[in-house]
């Protein structure tokens, strides 16, 4: 028998597929999205919203909170830690999470590096803002992927913009002659076996979701026709008026994404979504997608 | 033959392409509607919860049910096999109650301990099948109608079969062995 092997790393995503996995709090929220078909938490300290309007550095959550929403739950349990800050990832893996989130919500440990993430048998999953990036994060031992968009905004903008340059990497990798796939390495600053297997392959080699600004089941939908195997949602359920019934909502829309009858008749009666940020009034200095090198 | 792979959550694209590579027509299943002609019916490993309550919220769970009551196969992987089962020692999720066993969801603990293991299954032959357990369920008791077809080293069930029924914790298809969804087209058409 052999624990955290890459096929059990990269399988467990596989699992998640389909899924909408949903930022938690505390132990109540976290029941309120597996009762609603969450397919994974996300355990955190405060959702991107409030990092956002708090300011000042974001770390790793309490371990208190994220034990209180493991015992809580049966679905699988996510965490973050900073990027680079590969002790907070450590003391992760101690507490036992199911997936780690490199995750460029927190405030960066590190401004050049991110952490060797074969080192871990639990299962990391980083945001990228194109197919090179993903790469990048895939050969550090990244076993999921999912496009940044900007969290804590409820605008799907920047989401749309990261899956579309992933897909557009794809369809551009697949159509380029093997004589070039080196040149096209080193423009994407991506390992050239990995860029070689996407050529061949036309797909990433691990589950990539949509995160940062998805709102409603339609914000859910449009990733997933753009091409995303599940998505996340952070502040979008739990900084709406009726969490419960948006959760639902969302998850029904991204199983059946491609029926617009369906994402007609969950989208009715949702109350209030979250408040949404033009991301045109951030200064750049606040932006989250560029962290991440 | 038109093999259906339920798809409210999970893995179940990897399910169809693995069908496909035997000759299979796989379709996916979302709606109750989409159960009509088929002859068998794949339940995938994912989140058992999260595909319980989407069954339930789109009346595929009654449907399916009362076609495996008259007799279509089903073949449930992990969170398929939970859905199979009369009796889960959890309270979440509601089982479709159709195997004669009891299971443990998240058996052998979190994803830290999910694990690979080479496991010997003689309805498939001598050649060992990689079996890839994920957060994984085990079976605690079976009836004695039911035919457990794989253990682990310990003794543990992780595969059985009644009837047109087939369950296994582990997941076929994440790899390259095609020999379960084989026995399992088998089945469906009468062979086994």
């Amino acid at each position: 028998m052999e624990t955290g092997t890459w096929k059990v790393k990269t399988g467990l995503a596989q699992m998640l597929k389909g899924g909408v996995i949903m930022d938690v709090v505390n132990p109540e929220q976290a029941k309120i999205a597996e009762e609603a078909g969450a397919c994974a938490v996300m355990a955190l300290e405060r959702v991107p919203a409030d990092i956002r309007a708090a300011g000042g550095v974001a770390r790793m959550a309490d371990p208190t909170i994220i034990e209180a929403i493991m015992k809580a739950v049966s679905i699988p349990v996510m965490a973050k830690c900073r990027i680079g800050h590969f002790v907070e990832a450590q003391a992760l893996e101690a507490l036992g999470v199911d997936y780690i989130d490199e995750s460029e919500v927190l405030t960066p440990a590190d401004e050049s590096h991110h952490i060797w993430k074969h080192d871990f048998k639990v299962p990391f999953v980083c945001g990228c803002r194109n197919l090179g990036e993903a790469l990048r994060r895939i050969a550090e031992g990244a076993a999921m992927i999912r496009t940044k968009g900007e969290a804590g905004t409820g605008n799907i903008v920047e989401a749309v913009r990261h899956m579309r340059a992933v897909m557009d990497g794809i369809r551009e990798l697949v159509n380029t002659p093997q004589e070039e796939l080196m040149a096209k390495a080193k423009e994407m600053g991506a390992p050239f076996e990995l860029v070689s297997e996407v050529h061949r392959t036309g797909k990433l080699p691990v589950v990539n979701f949509a995160a940062g600004g998805v709102a409603t089941p339609a914000d859910a939908a449009l990733m997933m026709q753009l091409g995303a195997d599940g998505v996340f949602v952070g502040s979008g359920i739990f900084k709406s008026s009726n969490p419960a019934a948006r959760a639902q909502a969302i998850v029904k829309a991204t199983t059946h994404y491609q029926d617009p009858q369906i994402i007609a008749e969950v989208s009715k009666n949702l109350g209030e979504a979250m408040p949404g940020l033009d991301i045109k009034q951030i200064p750049s200095e606040e932006l989250l997608a560029p962290r991440g090198w | 033959m038109r093999i259906g792979v339920l798809a409210s959550q999970g893995a179940f694209a990897e399910h169809i392409a693995k069908l496909r590579q035997l000759g299979a027509e796989a379709v996916p299943v979302r709606l109750p509607e989409e159960l009509e002609g088929l002859d068998g019916l794949v339940i995938p490993g994912g989140e058992s919860t999260s595909i319980s309550r989407l069954m339930r919220d789109f009346h595929l769970a009654d449907k399916i049910k009362e076609r495996a009551q008259s007799g279509l196969p089903v073949f449930g992987t992990c969170a398929g096999m939970i859905l199979l089962a009369k009796k889960n020692s959890d309270a979440y999720p509601e089982t479709l109650g159709l195997m004669d066993i009891s299971v443990r969801r998240n058996a052998f603990g979190r994803q830290r301990e999910s694990f690979e293991a080479e496991l010997s299954v003689p309805v498939l032959g001598e050649k060992p099948f990689p079996g890839v357990f994920i957060r994984a369920p085990l079976i605690e008791k079976a009836d004695g109608k039911v035919e457990i077809l794989a253990r682990l080293g310990d003794g543990t069930m992780v595969a059985a079969r009644e009837g047109r029924l087939l369950a296994l914790a582990f997941h076929p298809e994440l790899t390259d062995d095609l020999r379960f969804h084989q026995y399992f087209l088998d089945i469906a058409c009468g062979k086994r």
